[in-house]
């Protein structure tokens, strides 16, 4: 750890192999991500963790620390950014945070809040996603999938099982389930599915939980998303 | 309809190699017309791939379908090219006397017809492809006929030749469009070479050391490549030899071997020059993979055609097999032990972004045809994570060339920096458009003048993602010093509406984003809405603003070139012709995209009613 780069005027210390958002998170400083999860391969995909190194926007999911590097994040500009990256997210699906059972452990709703923003600003695009209520213990709300495809990655290299793929593409690419009826149903997937557990909003939901805890006393109602930096997976390979 | 029988005998084809899923799927549309859930559950059987995967990757792909389309499926090239050349109306036309609505298949499964992105027959448009296979030159006489055909049920084998005749259009041939290329030749040369001048040294002693084979060839090819100065015709220009090199010199694991891939996925909108070189020139590009692959140390190589040039599979199959007979592939090339080498063609489906190299290598994987994150880049993790070089067609005509003349006498055509000669696709408006070599450093004025252009308003060079070049700007020249390109020369004459191109062009990003990233995904399709919301009539300073936002969250934010380019056109249009676009200013304050008015006309559709009583009678004049 003798290594280090300069992160907002930090020295962050970093151990090879080590991503920028690895090496921030490590050292307790927070960079917004909604794709990016410790425990999975950076798919780079949300770019909401999108700083600039030596002066270039790149994602720090998946861009390697180096001695050295100058790295902005927490700056005016690449928040205005990524509050507008949070605005589309937000058109392109439909997000009805008051009525939906993830707010206030929604990480899309908490890293608004965090960067401020007041707005959706562009126009919605109201999609027509219908919901998937199929399976005895799960529901599937697609309205409010914003493609990080964690689930994808935890069901293929965590469980072994495929049950969630992204299909299509461009504005219609979306998230669809192992099975020729389509219906979730019809998968092997399991309660206990790491896939079951990784979802960032609220498509993944856990049927005759509703309002368990109160609104008021959840995970971002306490503390902001800024305050619940994951700590790293100990690096066993490169990434 | 293919038995299970069919069905096997394509598995055995790509050797039940999941790799190959999206070769397999292809064959099975072709004979079948779609991809049946029948057909997905058997091949997620025979291939242990889940069903997830086959339809997330199927699905990716324009020309690859999950549902019925039609026995007759009709796809207008929607280029800006064609716009100019009526297909709108055209369209229009064979969806009334077929009784279809646009991108619907008719209830009896007969018939659907739709647009699709540039099918690159700009130069004899306008154009379009009926189950994949090209028809040029189309008007409302052959409207009429296609209606006919499709209404008798007429085999295509059965419709006219003449409609699937495709020009090449050469107007003006140089280095390489006038070199009567033997085949062999310049491996040939090459070989002959390096016995006359032996070893070239400019490279590194440690991998020359480090040579499985062929100690000299190898290095004196990349030697000739190097002296040459070649860049990439793709448009990036990246430096030919040091890509080659990298390549050369990555580390290869157990079971490994080094891949060269030629992307003949040319996909930007205008540009056509590579379909020339496949139909005539094919010789030269495989030969110039060979010689990438002696050069790399490469023994398998692939040629990734686009799904629009489908009708040239056949035929450079047939160049493929000529040139094993003749020793030019296969084993032990023209006689050099240990020189093997052999080419496979994959057929892409539709999908721009497939030109991106990563994306490329995804889909040649059978996966959906999203870049990859980079680094590592494919010249040391490409396809299945070996050493892959990936050039352009062009870039390997080249290549052939230099191997038979020599890198000194081809450094020294050109400019400074660009050396050569550059194939321009040339349409639009002009006399004669079609395929015009000339060696870099040629002037805008040049290129017009020789095509035939008048009253010239603006020229498109390199396609969507390239740069609008207006009359004052015509003294510049073509070269990576100043205005690089792929290949397209669009002409846009005084009677054209420029704010209209850009318009095209960014529904043209929108319809291609692969939606990987955020910016990208949601951004083009805004800035869609934002173009459409000024064509409507509904503009304000405010979208300028917009408009410029977007530009930067694209450029800044994106994940890949497609993105990163996708506001230029908009950009360089307002910059330019910014006449254009205040003539849409119908406003100056804020003014919402919803029009009530509008978003009625389904309403009215159901109804089938369109008098006055059902339409507001809207301030700003939306009622039309």
């Amino acid at each position: 750890m003798s290594e280090t780069f300069v992160l907002d005027g930090q020295e962050i210390p970093f151990a090879p192999g080590q991503t920028i958002i690895q090496a921030a998170s490590a050292a307790g400083v927070y960079i917004p991500r909604l794709c990016y999860h410790p425990e999975f391969k950076p798919h780079g995909s949300c770019k909401l963790c999108t700083v600039k190194v030596n002066g270039r926007h790149t994602a720090s999911c998946t861009f390697k620390a180096a001695p050295g590097l100058q790295v902005e994040s927490n700056t005016e500009d690449l928040n205005a950014e990524r509050r507008t990256l949070v605005q589309m997210l937000f058109v392109e699906g439909n997000h009805f945070c008051p009525s939906c059972e993830k707010s206030g452990d929604c990480q899309l709703q908490a890293t608004a809040y965090e960067l401020g923003m007041m707005s959706p600003h562009f126009d919605h695009f109201f999609p027509d996603r219908p919901v998937d209520a199929s399976h005895p213990e799960l529901l599937l709300d697609f309205n409010r999938c914003i493609l990080c495809s964690l689930c994808v990655r935890a069901s293929r290299d965590v469980d072994k099982k495929n049950v969630f793929a992204l299909a299509g593409r461009g504005i219609d690419s979306h998230l669809i389930v192992n099975a020729a009826s389509g219906r979730l149903a019809d998968t092997n997937v399991a309660l206990e599915d790491k896939a079951v557990q990784v979802c960032p909003v609220g498509v993944i939901l856990k049927k005759r939980q509703g309002f368990k805890v109160p609104i008021g006393q959840r995970t971002y109602d306490e503390v902001p998303i800024s305050g619940h930096v994951p700590a790293p997976a100990a690096l066993t390979e490169e990434i | 309809m293919v038995n299970s029988g069919g069905l096997q005998s394509i598995l055995r084809k790509y050797e039940g190699n999941p790799h190959n899923l999206l070769q397999i799927l292809r064959e099975v549309q072709e004979e079948e017309g779609w991809i049946s859930p029948d057909r997905v559950a058997a091949l997620e059987t025979a291939l242990a791939v889940p069903r997830s995967k086959i339809i997330g990757a199927a699905s990716f792909y324009a020309f690859l379908h999950l549902q019925p389309v039609g026995r007759y499926r009709i796809l207008f090239s929607d280029n800006i090219t064609d716009r100019m050349l009526g297909n709108q109306a055209l369209m229009e036309q064979l969806c009334q006397l077929l009784w279809v609505e646009p991108g619907k298949v008719s209830e009896d499964g007969l018939v659907s017809i739709t647009t699709t992105s540039c099918t690159g027959m700009c130069d004899q448009g306008p154009a379009l492809l009926v189950n994949g296979r090209a028809i040029t030159r189309v008007d409302e006489a052959r409207i009429v006929e296609i209606a006919e055909l499709v209404r008798n049920q007429a085999p295509l084998s059965e419709w006219p030749e003449e409609y699937f005749r495709v020009e090449d259009n050469i107007r003006r041939r140089d280095i390489l469009l006038d070199s009567h290329f033997e085949p062999g030749s310049s491996l040939r040369a090459l070989h002959a070479r390096v016995e006359t001048e032996g070893m070239q040294a400019s490279n590194t002693r440690s991998w020359r050391e480090g040579l499985p084979r062929g100690l000299v060839g190898p290095a004196t090819m990349l030697d000739e490549i190097k002296r040459a100065n070649l860049r990439g015709r793709g448009g990036a220009g990246f430096t030919t030899g040091l890509k080659w090199e990298a390549c050369r010199n990555a580390p290869l694991a157990e079971g490994q071997d080094r891949i060269v891939v030629c992307n003949a996925d040319e996909g930007e909108p205008g540009t056509f020059k590579d379909r020339v070189l496949l139909t005539s020139y094919a010789d030269m590009v495989f030969e110039g993979m060979t010689l990438a692959a002696y050069a790399v140390g490469a023994r398998r190589g692939f040629l990734y055609l686009r799904g629009e040039y489908r009708y040239l599979l056949e035929h450079l199959e047939g160049v493929l097999a000529r040139r094993r007979r003749d020793n030019l592939l296969g084993h032990s090339i023209i006689g050099i032990p240990g020189a093997d080498f052999d080419i496979k063609i994959h057929v892409g489906f539709g999908a721009y972004v497939c030109g991106e190299e990563s994306a490329l290598i995804e889909s040649l994987e059978g996966k959906r045809g999203t870049p990859r994150n980079r680094p590592p880049f494919p010249v040391t993790h490409g396809y299945l994570d070996q050493p892959t070089i990936v050039n352009n067609v062009e870039t390997f005509a080249a290549a052939a060339l230099i191997a038979l003349n020599g890198g000194e006498w081809y450094k020294n055509i050109g400019t400074a920096q660009s050396a050569g000669s550059k194939i321009l696709s040339v349409s639009g408006d002009c006399e004669r458009p079609g395929i015009y070599e000339f060696p870099f450093g040629v002037r805008v004025v040049e290129v017009l003048e020789a095509c035939g252009a008048r009253n010239t308003q603006a020229v498109q060079v390199s396609g969507p993602s390239g740069f609008t070049i207006a009359a004052h700007e015509f003294e510049r020249r073509i070269c990576f010093e100043d205005i690089p390109t792929a290949g397209a020369f669009m002409v846009f004459d005084q009677t054209r509406d420029m704010f209209e191109v850009a318009r095209n062009f960014v529904h043209f990003f929108a319809h291609e984003s692969c939606g990987f990233c955020t910016p990208c995904r949601v951004g083009t399709s805004l800035l869609k809405n934002l173009m459409d919301k000024l064509h409507n009539g509904h503009g304000s300073p405010y979208d300028f603003e917009e408009i410029e936002k977007l530009n930067h969250i694209l450029q800044a934010m994106s994940h890949c070139g497609l993105g990163h380019s996708a506001c230029n056109p908009v950009l360089d249009t307002i910059g330019k012709f910014r006449p254009a676009y205040d003539a849409r200013m119908a406003h100056q304050d804020f003014t919402p995209a919803f029009d009530l008015d509008r978003a009625l006309s389904q309403a009215r559709q159901m109804t089938r009613r369109d008098d006055e009583q059902a339409h507001f009678a809207a301030e700003h004049g939306a009622a039309q």
